[in-house]
């Protein structure tokens, strides 16, 4: 059996099903130390892959969750202000002055690492995942290319500091604007979709194995179906988990028996006012029968 | 197929095929350069070459970088190593690649260049017919001002295709300065925020240590462009697609998009530096280029696919579209009031309503009308100026 398939068989006994593009593309980044980038849309599944890299790899996860305005300081590292003025009043009071202390003040004591400097200072290559990527500011795209093209951050202060250990970096971007292409360029891509009904089933034997097969094809069948309307937010793995966990915490057997506990059950699959009334129960009982 | 005449006499091993296939995507419209082929080669080197699924997904993940890519990507695949489109077996021994891309691709790349063209060659029969029609081309005080106000079917020298990108960049930095009222903490901000510099004072025995300023945060509007190129509008496709440029260039954030009977997202193409290329993509995306129009089912799949993560309250969409519409009304309405849900503003420019007695009677955009913020002609470069200061106030 090839490399990439064993790898994706052990993401299965974790409990992550991948696709043969997501595999494939998750092994080369590992062989060929490459960045990953993984896009799509939400609740598919980009953010759990790497928690699950981690746990295979016995790896620290060190997540940095990107935002509009995300700076240098809260991504890369800090200089923890107060420390260094209590230490500057100290001294004086004590009559210390000069290069001496400036030195002290502007030492690894009195930095504030935060998580990119984190992941290259590790002693054992951890996994760096860069959430949602496309939330953070282009400026913020430019000081990432440094670090994913050469492991090394600079600190005028202290130097450059390479890295102890290449950190497996996984970058997850939900579309909602474009990447640059100096960044595409140094990241290998997968476009993450919406499982199949195969892979759906499967995700869903894993995560709840005690689900009677009907019922789970049911559910897959219903949750598919439901994403085939028009939806302001369509369903995602996650809340396929969830509509099950929720009709097998109702008791129901078959999805088609009881209506109301559908319904009930729905908030966990529609989660705006427009797509409740778009998905009234008579048509969730269609979608139900047609899935059974 | 035998690998044997799959194989040309040049090709000496494995490191000249990628280079080939890496040329035929480049080709084809995906940026990759030298260092991509690198790593293709160190990627094949680490799976099982004589599989050809496992090369596709592993050559997948090196090279393809968009979602459209990835959509494209298992035909280019296909087509370069597994000799998919060959007409004649005979050909691998002359001196050509069989499947060469520049051989396979040639039909269309004429063929987007004659449907871009069309604007220059379908001019309207009859000068006095198309002066009657263009509305504003009688009183004329220079050369310049003359042009500025002949219908664009008449423009199409290159100064004018630049004139129009530059009315759209523009219309792009107009749209895209709208600056808050409330001030917020900045780094770099103009003013100094004394309130939190003095209470942060505090902790330091009274000496104001850090200076925190702020500044009236930028609020980056999005442009969503959708352009109408059914046969009805290739007059105006020409400078339209100039103009689409001209947005795209000058807003990162920006976002475009053509439709005939399909839509078709073009951003990518229309940022390709190299503008032959780009016509090129445009030729390949746009077959049915000229055809009829659906533009309800267009803006239908917009509000199904990309406007979800795309569209926002900071989104200004723009349609240039005649409103001639195949599907029936009702359906373009409720497609507006849809998007409109998403809380953008919604601006349509028709080239037609800059006619002389121009009527919205076109049963599709009579329907659309309520639902738009700002309705404009859009059949001079004047008109297209014009447009500024009314979206920059949107």
């Amino acid at each position: 059996m090839s490399d990439w398939r064993m790898l994706q068989d052990r993401l299965s006994d974790q409990g992550y099903v991948a696709g043969d593009d997501l595999a494939m593309a998750l092994y080369l980044a590992l062989t060929l130390e490459r960045p990953l980038l993984l896009e799509g849309a939400a609740g598919v599944g980009k953010t759990e892959i790497a928690k699950v890299l981690a746990i295979l790899k016995e790896a620290p996860l060190i997540r940095l969750q990107c935002y509009e305005g995300l700076d240098a300081g809260h991504a890369i590292y800090e200089w923890n202000y107060q420390r260094q003025l209590l230490a500057i009043r100290a001294a004086g009071e004590r009559g210390e002055t000069g290069p001496g202390l400036e030195a002290r003040i502007f030492s690894e004591d009195y930095l504030l690492e935060r998580p990119l400097l984190q992941a290259i200072r590790q002693d054992r290559p951890p996994v760096l995942l860069i959430d949602e990527i496309d939330r953070a500011d282009e400026e913020f795209e430019a000081y990432l290319l440094e670090i994913l093209s050469d492991f090394t951050i600079s600190i005028p202060e202290l130097g450059t500091i390479h890295a102890t250990a290449k950190p497996h970096v996984i970058l997850t971007s939900n579309g909602t604007r474009d990447l640059s292409d100096a960044l595409r360029r140094r990241c290998l891509f997968v476009h993450v979709d919406y499982p199949d009904r195969a892979t759906e089933l499967a995700i869903l034997a894993k995560r709840h194995p005690g689900l009677e097969p009907r019922l789970a094809a049911q559910i897959v069948g219903f949750v598919q179906a439901l994403r085939r309307e028009d939806l302001d937010k369509t369903p995602g793995v996650a809340e396929t988990l969830d509509f099950a966990a929720a009709v097998a915490g109702l008791g129901v057997a078959d999805l088609t028996d009881d209506p109301v506990a559908l319904k009930a059950a729905l908030v966990t699959l529609l989660k705006t006012q427009g797509d409740r009334a778009r998905v009234p129960t008579e048509v969730a009982q269609r979608l139900a029968g047609k899935a059974a | 197929m035998s690998g044997v005449t799959r194989f040309p006499a040049r090709a000496t091993g494995p490191a000249d095929r990628m280079a080939g296939f890496m040329a035929h995507l480049r080709l084809n419209g995906l940026a990759l350069g030298v260092n991509e082929t690198a790593t293709a080669l160190a990627a094949a080197a680490v799976v099982n070459p004589t599989d050809a699924a496992e090369m596709r997904l592993a050559l997948k993940a090196v090279c393809a970088g968009t979602r459209e890519e990835t959509a494209l990507f298992d035909d280019l695949f296909a087509a370069w190593w597994l000799n998919r489109g060959r007409e004649r077996p005979g050909e691998a021994q002359t001196s050509a690649t069989p499947g060469r891309p520049e051989h396979r691709h040639s039909p269309f790349v004429t063929e987007a260049l004659s449907a871009l063209g069309r604007g220059q060659a379908d001019r309207p029969e009859g000068g006095e017919g198309a002066a009657e029609q263009s509305g504003e081309g009688r009183l004329v005080g220079s050369r310049i001002a003359r042009l500025n106000r002949t219908d664009l079917r008449e423009l199409v020298s290159p100064e004018d295709i630049v004139a129009a990108e530059d009315t759209a960049r523009r219309i792009a930095q107009a749209i895209r300065d709208r600056r808050s009222r409330r001030l917020k903490a900045d780094r770099r901000g103009a003013r100094l925020d004394l309130r939190r510099i003095a209470r942060d004072s505090v902790a330091t025995g009274g000496e104001p240590l850090r200076l925190y300023r702020r500044s009236r945060p930028d609020r980056p509007a999005s442009i969503v462009a959708l352009c109408d190129v059914s046969g009805s509008m290739t007059v105006y496709a020409r400078v339209f697609l100039s103009f689409l440029k001209g947005l795209i260039g000058a807003n990162l954030r920006a976002d475009a998009y053509l439709f005939h009977t399909r839509l078709v997202r073009i951003t990518d193409a229309l940022r390709d530096p190299d503008p032959l290329r780009a016509v090129n993509r445009l030729g390949l995306m746009a077959q049915g280029f000229g055809g009829g129009t659906k533009i309800g089912g267009a803006l239908a799949a917009f509000n199904r696919g990309y406007a979800k993560a795309r569209v926002n309250g900071r989104s200004v969409v723009i349609v240039l579209s005649d409103g001639y519409d195949t599907d029936p009304p009702d359906l373009i309405a409720r497609e507006l009031a849809q998007l409109k849900k998403r809380g953008c503003r919604i601006v349509w420019l028709n080239p037609l309503k800059g006619w002389r007695d121009y009527a919205p009677v076109a049963r599709g955009m009579a329907a659309a009308l309520p639902h738009l913020d700002h309705f404009a002609a859009a059949n001079t470069l004047d008109a297209l100026a014009a447009l500024e200061p009314e979206l920059s106030r949107l």
